[in-house]
């Protein structure tokens, strides 16, 4: 168990979430006799919540600033039905729908920005005003009309990477791409540790790095198999595509860059990041209009896979995003969250989802058992913050028998501190 | 401890004053400590706050546990509201706000609510409220922290009122010298163990006494030796004038005028509420208050800071007296805080390099000496002196030429100011310019080379170290009368 823990890096939050994550997979695999792993299920399952993992992830950021959106699923109607509307009655080809899509999208976001971060509304109050103003504008536009949308576009929602190259019994782009994702972690992990060795940090020993490289690798190579074996004419699910290559550009700013420094700085103290030069409105600002970008992206997927645009696409969407950002580990006060988190968080959910359907559970069961997970993994977090505990696997040490006066150096930083704080604050 | 004296709590920071009195109010439950606590003569088993307040022992925090939205008598009697068959009497519980509010000396209107009244009179509130709950003892973390020289005189007087009334008060505080005035014995802790216990008028306590006990050496001194390397006038301030931020025709600075030599330390005399942070900050790009007049002239040349990026590119840095909420997220690890200010020295196109931003912390916890396992670790878990120390990382980072330090040695131990002094001296003595804020006098009068006195917003004078006293300053400080400058 210890060598596990070492194997995320003291990272036990996330570590708990992947845990949840495979033994849900397990258990549906064993209960649905084998039908959650298949080709069709899982291209499925990718294709049916990757709308609402690309809101999750511009969820996040608005959550690790501080704020909340309650508008995106209205905002991503509203989107979808205009693009619907344009490719349809002004003859527009499908790109240039997207363009109009994300330009809109953008328009949206620097109206409820701007309202946010200049003005200085709450982002509940904002957004909640979006929500009902953007329904409503789906709905006046679209005259509460269905409105299909052509093939190409539909392209974009439930396309597949199409077949190249010889025939190998498999989807050659997929069978690429998996390699080279397989080929890129273990690259950029090797690469990470050897810099921070050779400046004298610490680093974990070479077999932990081994054993987690395989451990990754191994989990991705599986999945390239799955997507690649489908039945003819499916493969790796294009909104699938497009997810990945958001998680990776959003996972990359929000850790990496100077904006995404600020975002952090402005959720975890605001005044102390304007005294230290930040623009904390203009980051409230780019990250509401972020937010409104993605939900329009959303929307035209959404659009794109159900072939026609709606009157109530998109309803309730924010809350399933928001769910996922929260089982991910982001928190409520803001300056804490993942990108990867948050996309393993909905996947929690998209996952539970998928079982329970496989199973035969009725919507008002699973809608029942959705609540309570939520509930418990946010619970079981606050739960070990207050104890000064790490997290789940700290629990599930000391179930297994072992003396819980374990190693306890690695401690988050931040949940000890809430917890003197807390005491403080009690007192 | 005797009934009816006031007893010390002293020890540097991070020695365990805290805890122990969090285990007295029951903060910390009984069971969660071991020991006992031995009160009229029972050992007490306190399970939680309410037990102990039972008991009559009431904990007034530093930072206090007031809600500011509601009023001085809603929050005296919070928690503890004067019922008639459960509904609150708030007939019965105006008269008796009054006769506490006088009491402790407080001539404020029962309804005025908390966020109106400065912190000084909100520290008399606390007290009120304890006394409501028919405290016998009372204990107060560091009650003068927050406070100026008169407010805390006055609370200090209160202290002894109430011990006249046979009202028993354990006092923690770093001012040394507000310890040697009223308490009657002194406990040391050092590294969470009693050290000793001094009767005050048997055993001829003073500071030097205490701060031997408290860090088990003598301090030489209290401030480095330092020889100041003065030279010209780089940074001018003309005729700064600055609206309050909420209040239409309330100045904050009026017509104030100052200037720093390279090398220099200036000290910024003042009592709390005199316009000293609001100066500083509104300097420092704007980030207090409305602009209304008056130049920055940097190297001979006028200079124009409108935003706080702009005040760090023209080489300011400012050192906020609030480390907890303005100066610091507690959320962050060392290494983040350290770079935070100046992200774009180490990041190529925007994309931070982690591997610069660890050798950097790692350079300023060397050469800073702050005590911490790793620069990994979350500022939160630091003790004051050494959050304190990262912040001035952060800002020494950022390379500044001239550095505003606002109460640099707050809530910090003797220890560590000595250490915190040692930088700043060090700053100075590489050509930068250094302006501290301070409410304490002898930590001026000890640091800086020239002190610059506000009063109402306004600068009253300056004195030179050699002509400056805790008499002639607190004179400047107290009089609008314009005195001769130096």
């Amino acid at each position: 168990m210890n060598a596990l823990k070492k194997l995320f890096g003291g990272n036990t939050r996330q570590f708990g979430m992947i845990f949840a994550l495979v033994a849900l997979i397990v258990f549906f695999q064993i209960a649905t006799d084998g039908r959650t792993l298949t080709p069709g299920n899982v291209i499925n399952l990718f294709n049916g919540n990757s709308y609402i993992l690309i809101l999750a992830i511009g969820m996040v950021l608005v959550i690790i600033a501080g704020h909340i959106d309650l508008s995106v699923g209205s905002v991503a109607a509203f989107v979808g039905v205009t693009v619907a509307l344009a490719i349809r009655d002004w003859g527009i080809p499908w790109y240039a729908g997207v363009l109009l899509g994300l330009l809109l999208g953008a328009l949206i976001g620097a109206w409820q920005g701007w309202w946010t971060a200049y003005v200085g509304i709450p982002a509940f109050i904002v957004t909640l005003a979006g929500m009902l103003l953007f329904r409503g504008f789906n709905q006046f536009v679209g005259k509460s009309n269905t409105i299909p949308v052509p093939n190409d576009f539909q392209y974009l929602g439930a396309g597949y990477l199409p077949e190249v190259g010889p025939d190998t019994g498999y989807n050659n782009l997929t069978l690429l791409l998996g390699i080279a994702a397989a080929a890129f972690v273990v690259w950029g992990e090797l690469r990470s540790r050897a810099r921070a060795k050779a400046l004298g940090a610490e680093v974990p020993e070479m077999w932990v790095t081994a054993l987690k490289l395989v451990l990754i690798a191994a989990a991705i190579l599986y999945a390239t198999y799955l997507f690649a074996t489908g039945r003819p004419g499916t493969s790796f699910p294009i909104p699938g595509l497009i997810l990945a290559v958001l998680v990776l550009i959003y996972g990359f700013i929000s850790s990496r860059t100077i904006l995404g420094r600020h975002v952090y700085a402005v959720g975890g103290n605001r005044h102390a990041a304007e005294l230290s030069g930040v623009q904390s409105k203009k980051v409230n600002f780019l990250v509401m209009m972020n937010m409104s970008i993605l939900a329009g992206l959303a929307g035209m997927i959404f659009v794109g896979r159900s072939t026609a645009s709606g009157p109530f696409d998109g309803v309730g969407w924010e809350l399933d995003a928001i769910a996922a950002v929260f089982i991910g580990g982001a928190a409520v006060t803001g300056g804490v969250g993942t990108v990867v988190g948050s996309i393993i968080g909905g996947l929690v959910m998209a996952v539970l989802n998928n079982g329970l359907q496989l199973l035969g559970v009725g919507a008002d069961l699973t809608q029942i058992i959705k609540g309570l997970v939520l509930l418990i993994a946010v619970a079981f977090d606050v739960y070990n913050k207050s104890q000064g505990k790490k997290s789940i696997i700290g629990l599930l040490m000391r179930n297994s028998g072992r003396s819980s006066g374990g190693p306890s150096n690695p401690i988050q930083p931040d949940e000890t501190t809430s917890t003197k704080e807390a005491i403080a604050r009690e007192a | 401890m005797k009934a009816g004296e006031i007893h010390a709590i002293c020890g540097e920071n991070g020695a365990g004053k805290s805890t122990l009195m969090k285990v007295l109010s029951g903060v910390y439950p009984y069971g969660s400590y071991d020991g006992d606590i031995v009160y009229q003569g029972q050992v007490q088993q306190f399970r939680d706050i309410r037990a102990s307040e039972h008991a009559g022992i009431v904990i007034i925090h530093q930072e206090l546990a007031l809600i500011p939205e509601l009023s001085i008598m809603e929050n005296i009697f919070l928690g503890n509201e004067p019922t008639k068959r459960g509904i609150i009497d708030w007939a019965e519980a105006r008269l008796r706000s009054l006769d506490l509010l006088a009491r402790v000396g407080l001539r404020e209107d029962p309804d005025t609510p908390i966020k109106e009244i400065g912190v000084g009179k909100q520290q008399l509130v606390e007290i009120a409220k304890a006394l409501n709950k028919s405290v016998k003892i009372l204990i107060l973390d560091e009650p003068t922290a927050a406070l100026n020289e008169s407010d805390s005189q006055h609370l200090l007087d209160l202290m002894l009122g109430l011990k006249a009334k046979g009202i028993t008060s354990i006092i923690i505080s770093h001012k040394l010298n507000e310890i040697e005035q009223i308490a009657d014995s002194i406990t040391i802790i050092r590294d969470g163990k009693s050290i000793e216990t001094l009767d005050v008028k048997a055993d001829g306590v003073d500071e030097d006494r205490i701060i031997k006990g408290m860090v088990g050496r003598t301090l030489e001194s209290r401030f480095p030796d330092h020889t100041p390397k003065i030279g010209e006038v780089f940074f001018e301030v003309k005729n700064w004038t600055v609206g309050h931020p909420n209040v239409q025709d309330r100045l904050v600075c009026k017509n104030s005028s100052f200037f720093v030599r390279r090398g220099e330390i200036v000290g910024f005399a003042g009592l709390m509420g005199a316009g000293r942070t609001e100066l500083a900050r509104s300097v420092f790009g704007r980030s207090y208050g409305r602009f209304i007049s008056g130049q920055i002239y940097k190297d001979g040349k006028e200079i124009t800071l409108k935003s706080v990026r702009q005040a760090i590119d023209a080489g300011l840095g400012y050192v906020t007296e609030d480390r907890k909420s303005l100066g610091l997220n507690l959320l962050d690890d060392i290494k983040t805080t350290t770079v935070s200010a100046n992200l774009r020295k180490i990041s190529r196109n925007y994309v931070v390099d982690p591997n610069q931003e660890f050798t950097v912390a790692e350079q300023y916890r060397k050469s800073l000496r702050t005590k911490t396992p790793s620069v990994e670790e979350g500022v939160a878990k630091l003790s004051g002196g050494n959050q304190q120390k990262v912040v001035l990382a952060k800002w020494m980072f950022t390379d500044p030429d001239l550095l505003i330090l606002d109460e640099p040695t707050r809530g910090i131990d003797v220890g560590a100011k000595y250490e915190i002094y040692g930088i700043i001296q060090q700053l100075a003595n590489q050509g930068k310019g250094v302006i501290v804020i301070s409410s304490e006098l002898p930590e001026l009068l000890g640091l800086s080379d020239r002190i610059y006195t506000i009063f109402e917003g306004a600068i009253t004078g300056v004195l030179n170290k050699d002509e400056a006293s805790q008499e002639s300053l607190m004179k400047l400080m107290t009089s609008a009368r314009k005195a001769e400058a130096a």
